[in-house]
């Protein structure tokens, strides 16, 4: 019972952040925008020679959607902390591990649809031709946006909470996602390839590890984080 | 929980016996050992890079010991030693790049190269420079404890994962050192170099806790005073 009841509440905080934002929409058509515009500014950077561009092409996606997602983590407590919503929602009987959850769910979904859209971009901007593989690259893209979210969802709820939070999420953040970011860009670098050399596996398999330890990691300490 | 300040003790004594312990162990290593056959008087740099590296180590994993404590036992002492030994292993990982560039330039040619273990330890010190920012930024002791704890342990978990994705990605290093990959003549000196490192940071990792111990009690000593109270003894 505990379990569906953790699950129920997690939904509902899932589904609450999901409706606003998708009545607003400015908070998801702006970092949409902006991961597109860090494309452009990479295009700028490497060419305009076309065999260059499409050779960064895995590494350029890849951080924009982590430029632009990190203001996203940001994003979804600065909102609740905006006329004391956090409080409110502590208050809540059960565990605050559905919080957590929640707001996991919710970045996760955000997080696809950026990382779809930058993908889309980059497809256009940097002459990427979808590969043969693209179901394993669809897995790459899912196992890569869950590491992103983990570890961004938890590290905002301490960087949002604190002085000089615009500088401390990325400080504390990417120096820890250099695993993820580093196996989804030789991922999709290889199977933009065509994975003829087959080491896209190993790549996959660490991202499996990462997210793993570190889902289990971030629900152990969340109570410790948010309580504070 | 109120805290006690700490006394002063025979630390010290024991501050003085690791640099002069430090002191004889460099210039013991220095007079006994004879120069590389290709590198010369230039593997000195091997007597403080490698303890450094070391300890650093020792220090990174005191870290993530003691923020478990805390989250354990809720003894804000031990958060205190987890900011000291995070504070004495940043210094010690800068100077184990810093020790690493100048030895690889005149060695390698180049002082930098994007091998495992050498892009790890930067990555490390960028870690570890979040999890003082962390501290830096956040005023109150509680939230900083227990934030701080997370941060710490989650840097110590991400080691191995950073250090095998990076040496998937490209490696270079030359296998790791210690006393049983060294020509005998420098295994000696390599040892004594690395207890004093030991020593030197034991004493410092100690002496940042009383400071920050003392500054803890401090502030709860005037907390105490404009609230009115007797509370403190």
């Amino acid at each position: 019972m505990a379990f569906r009841d953790d699950w129920m509440r997690a939904r509902a905080v899932a589904w609450k952040d999901l409706t606003a934002e998708r009545r607003s929409k400015a908070g998801f058509n702006s970092v949409a925008a902006l991961g597109i515009t860090i494309l452009v500014l990479f295009g700028f950077a490497l060419g305009p020679d076309a065999e260059a561009i499409r050779a960064a092409a895995p590494g350029a996606l890849w951080l924009a959607a982590l430029f632009a997602g990190v203001l996203a983590f940001n994003r979804s407590y600065q909102v609740e902390l905006e006329g004391g919503a956090l409080d409110a929602l502590l208050l809540f009987p059960g565990s605050r591990r559905s919080l957590f959850a929640g707001k996991l769910l919710a970045n996760f979904v955000f997080v696809l649809l950026l990382v779809a859209i930058v993908v889309a971009a980059s497809l256009v901007l940097f002459h990427v031709a979808v590969p043969p593989t693209w179901p394993a690259m669809l897995l790459v893209i899912f196992l890569g946006a869950v590491g992103l979210t983990t570890l961004g969802t938890f590290y905002a709820a301490m960087a949002s909470r604190s002085r000089a939070r615009e500088v401390l999420l990325p400080l504390l953040l990417f120096p820890m996602l250099v695993p993820v970011l580093l196996a989804a860009m030789e991922a999709t670098k290889a199977l933009l390839a065509g994975d003829v050399m087959r080491d896209a596996r190993a790549w996959i398999s660490l991202l499996v590890a990462y997210d793993a330890i570190f889902l289990s990691a971030t629900f152990l300490a969340f109570d410790a984080v948010i309580e504070a | 929980m109120i805290l006690e300040a700490p006394k002063p003790g025979r630390w010290a004594w024991f501050g003085w016996f690791s640099i002069v312990f430090l002191i004889a162990a460099q210039a013991i290593s220095i007079a006994i050992s004879p120069p590389d056959r290709d590198m010369g008087d230039l593997q000195k740099i091997l007597y403080i890079h490698v303890p450094a590296a070391w300890n650093m180590g020792i220090c990174y994993l005191l870290v993530a010991i003691y923020s478990l404590r805390y989250l354990w036992k809720r003894d804000e002492r031990n958060d205190l030693v987890a900011a000291s030994a995070a504070e004495v292993g940043t210094v010690l990982n800068g100077l184990t790049l810093a020790l690493g560039m100048i030895w690889g330039r005149p060695t390698w040619g180049v002082w930098w190269t994007w091998d495992a273990r050498l892009t790890s330890t930067l990555i490390m010190f960028l870690v570890f420079a979040g999890y003082l920012a962390l501290r830096a930024f956040v005023e109150e002791p509680e939230r900083r404890a227990q934030w701080s704890a997370a941060a710490g342990i989650f840097g110590a978990i991400n080691y191995p994962v950073v250090y095998m994705s990076v040496r998937w990605w490209r490696t270079l290093h030359q296998v790791q050192s210690a006393p049983s990959t060294l020509d005998p003549a420098y295994t000696l000196s390599l040892r004594l170099n690395a207890f004093a490192i030991l020593f030197l940071c034991i004493y410092f990792i100690r002496r940042r806790y009383e400071a920050a111990l003392t500054e803890r009690v401090a502030e709860q000593t005037l907390q105490a005073a404009v609230l009115g109270g007797a509370a403190r003894g």
